[in-house]
């Protein structure tokens, strides 16, 4: 094939045999586009696939340059668009080694018999040591949620705080003055780290969330705050381990400690955000706290199951009776279950009901701390 | 490139094109692209699957089936708990749970009832127009319809009465969409006799003077209640007059001596409820609607609408069954000490007594166990925790329910 090259690109050095190359010419444009797609798959570093692509771009426009423009446009467009990305998003602090795939980020929640093993003054200095600072960001489009939040779950907090893009009369909050999400964040969490007082844990949610802060409590209970931990439902995109906004965020406060002088550096933590497009506020703290060290971990109970739901009660029921488990209930959710979403503020309502009050009579779980509920309440 | 216009405003449309759309390719596909851990997926299937098997096994344990009824061998049980309370009261409180239901129904109704809460009955038996041994069902030999209903009821508790007379103390009666806590139910029966004519539902009062209960809700009868129903028919006191079921049941008992009795907490809130939950906890009643002249009780709207204990609710589909399932036995808050702690029924007082460590968690009368510590609720500001190490092993540190277990200090 002898191709009419008005110029000649280079390929890289030591990228890709010439042998590789000429079979590659034989396939068709779009079983290029399809092995594109292979590569894109491997999990090879980030330098590997820029080579990989810029051999193709070469052979895109080799073969490309006997067609149409419209063709060529495209391909070069496609080009253009990958390398800018790539450019863009490419960090070089970030290499991630081999041990950090194999290392499986989860937080269990502690068994009875390690909790029986710990010595009355240890389970003293835990139990007083465990206390949440509930960030909880609203604005006046969700009144309905805010308010609830306020009404139900916000009342077991230790400290519940409503940080607001804009003031609402009817209700009180920290107002932000502020519409961008990440810039919202951002400012709630460096005045909750201001004001944490003697608070050590931190979980941040928004008021369609759902929470049980007793389940809360109890999964970092012999967890200790001075060291970083960023718990929730753990969700990869690409390369990056984040912890998923709806189904609510916990941080220790080293983490955030960690996290709110990582703010300052611009570099690192930029509050307008990195790359062509706009990452959503979640993965922005996942990559802030990437380079402080602190990973995304998974909360889940002492069989596994996980603690951090994104859906609601019912949603979890009709997904485990279409998948025709034989015991519906057990393949539904945990029994000690942080959060839940996606419910109406009367439902929440009713999941007050249900976690603090219905249960069936004579059966005890003789628990190792002994919570007491709220004053001046009378739904839970 | 060719000097002509034409191919080149192509080529920029053509370039324009690529990379919008491997914008959005690359945005779908790489960085929205969200992939649990696989390890967390692991783990969650293996465990899944391993409880999926060990109840297939343990089913045939718990179950023996006679003629047409599920005779309940054990009592079903929670990893971790304590549940010697339960336990007692199922020996003393046995109860026969009947389930109104029709062939349409088995396989879209009943057969959530026989997963979920029939499970705690003592024995329960699925009443329908037609036998079906698999399921297995007893046929009344009546038809299907509104119509039919108070036949059904009949010949229900007269064939409860004949096969299962001594299996059971208690009674009860429930739809396929009603949801029982049968926990609770032996709660509001322990400090009654089953040799009383007596019987517990949510009570209505208009057409019969001491009133009537609501048949969806679900209602239960002594087993001299029931002696007197029968007994009714075959003296013909009582006759099919309706096919009102609740209402002629009602009115057939009054005839013969039951008294209808108040099934309310401690607290005067409601055990049994002809709504669901989310109906009675948020919904307004408006006043026209025939509820308000019905209750024999004041109606309370709100979260005190509901006892804690609640017994029963009805129009509760099957995703209803298992969320209700979930909530009751399964999903609690660890530690909480709820509000609502009634003391024990007065003939498990001793009972339990005997038994070796008589200490008793949440339903205890405001007493806490040697080695738990006990934190302030949310919104203190500073809280002391104390810890009972010192008390004997087994005792109670007795405490009067004024003075709590923590000192806080509230913030100003």
């Amino acid at each position: 094939m002898i191709p009419k090259k008005k110029k000649k690109p280079e390929v890289p050095g030591g990228c890709k045999s010439n042998s590789k190359l000429a079979t590659l010419r034989h396939i068709g444009k779009f079983g290029i586009r399809h092995l594109l797609r292979q590569e894109w798959k491997l999990k090879e570093g980030r330098k590997g696939i820029l080579c990989q692509l810029q051999s193709f771009c070469v052979l895109l426009t080799n073969m490309l340059s006997e067609g149409s423009s419209f063709m060529k446009g495209i391909a070069l467009g496609g080009t253009f668009c990958l390398l800018l990305t790539l450019l863009g998003s490419f960090t070089p602090g970030m290499q991630s080694s081999p041990e950090d795939h194999h290392h499986h980020h989860h937080i269990k929640a502690p068994t009875k018999d390690e909790l029986q093993s710990l010595s009355d003054p240890q389970m003293v200095e835990m139990s007083q040591r465990v206390r949440v600072y509930c960030v909880i960001m609203v604005q006046p489009s969700v009144l309905g949620y805010w308010s609830t939040a306020k009404d139900t779950w916000g009342k077991h907090c230790d400290h519940a705080v409503f940080y607001s893009s804009e003031s609402a009369k009817a209700l009180e909050a920290v107002d932000l003055n502020e519409k961008d999400e990440w810039a919202k964040l951002r400012k709630a969490l460096k005045h909750a780290y201001d004001n944490a007082g003697d608070l050590r844990w931190f979980f941040v949610a928004r008021p369609t969330t759902f929470a049980i802060i007793e389940n809360l409590k109890y999964l970092v209970l012999a967890k200790d705050p001075n060291e970083p931990f960023y718990i929730g439902h753990a969700m990869k995109s690409g390369e990056l381990e984040y912890v998923e906004y709806q189904s609510g965020i916990v941080l220790s406060y080293e983490a955030l400690k960690r996290l709110v002088n990582v703010f300052k550096d611009e570099e690192k933590c930029p509050e307008q955000g990195r790359a062509l497009w706009k990452l959503s506020e979640e993965k922005q703290l996942a990559l802030c706290l990437k380079y402080t060290g602190v990973f995304a971990e998974n909360g889940e109970d002492t069989q596994g199951k996980g603690l951090f739901n994104s859906k609601s009660v019912s949603s979890l029921i009709q997904d485990s009776m279409s998948k025709k488990n034989l015991d519906v209930v057990e393949g539904c959710c945990s029994d000690l279950a942080i959060t839940f979403s996606g419910m109406s503020p009367n439902q929440m309502q009713v999941m007050m009901f249900g976690v603090y009050r219905l249960r069936p009579y004579g059966h005890n779980f003789h628990d190792s701390l002994i919570f007491l509920p709220p004053e001046g309440s009378d739904n839970d | 490139m060719k000097g002509l216009s034409g191919s080149r405003f192509c080529f920029y449309v053509g370039f324009v094109v690529g990379t919008l759309s491997l914008y959005l390719f690359l945005r779908q596909v790489w960085f929205e692209r969200s992939m649990e851990l696989p390890v967390l997926g692991g783990i969650q299937g293996s465990s899944v699957a391993a409880v999926a098997e060990e109840k297939q096994a343990s089913d045939s344990d718990n179950w023996s089936v006679e003629g047409a009824a599920l005779i309940n061998l054990n009592h079903p049980h929670h990893t971790g708990e304590d549940s010697r309370v339960a336990d007692e009261l199922y020996q003393k409180v046995r109860i026969l749970c009947w389930v109104m239901t029709g062939p349409s129904n088995l396989q879209t109704k009943a057969r959530h009832v026989k997963a979920t809460w029939s499970r705690h009955c003592n024995v329960v038996v699925f009443m329908s127009s037609v036998d079906d041994p698999d399921f297995p069902t007893v046929g009344l030999g009546t038809g299907e319809g509104r119509d039919q209903l108070y036949w059904k009821t009949i010949r229900a508790f007269h064939y409860a009465l004949e096969h299962h007379g001594n299996d059971a103390d208690w009674f009860l009666k429930a739809d396929d969409d009603t949801f029982v806590v049968v926990d609770n139910l032996r709660w509001v029966l322990s400090n009654h006799t089953p040799e009383e004519p007596l019987y517990f539902g949510k009570r209505f009062k208009p057409y019969a003077k001491q009133g009537y209960m609501s048949g969806g809700a679900g209602y239960v009868l002594s087993k001299e209640a029931l002696r007197r129903f029968v007994e009714g028919f075959k003296t013909k006191v009582c006759t099919h007059t309706t096919s009102v079921e609740d209402l002629a049941l009602g009115q057939c008992l009054e005839k013969m001596g039951v008294l209808a009795m108040d099934s309310r907490d401690t607290l005067q809130r409601e055990t049994f409820h002809p709504f669901v939950p989310e109906h009675h906890l948020t919904g307004k009643f408006s006043k026209s609607f025939w509820y308000w002249n019905y209750c024999y009780y004041p109606i309370v709207e709100g979260p005190q609408c509901c006892s804690d204990l609640a017994v029963s609710f009805h129009y509760v589909d099957a995703e209803l069954m298992y969320t209700l399932e979930y909530w009751t036995y399964h999903l609690r808050a660890y530690g909480y000490r709820h509000r609502y702690r009634p003391p024990l029924p007065q003939g498990l007082v001793e009972r339990l007594a005997q038994t070796e460590r008589a200490t008793v968690g949440t339903a205890g009368r405001g007493t806490i166990p040697a080695g738990i510590i006990v934190v302030g609720g949310g919104n203190q500001s500073k809280m002391e925790a104390v810890s009972y190490k010192g008390a004997p092993r087994g005792g109670k540190i007795p405490m009067d329910n004024n003075r709590t277990a923590v000192t806080q200090e509230s913030q100003q």
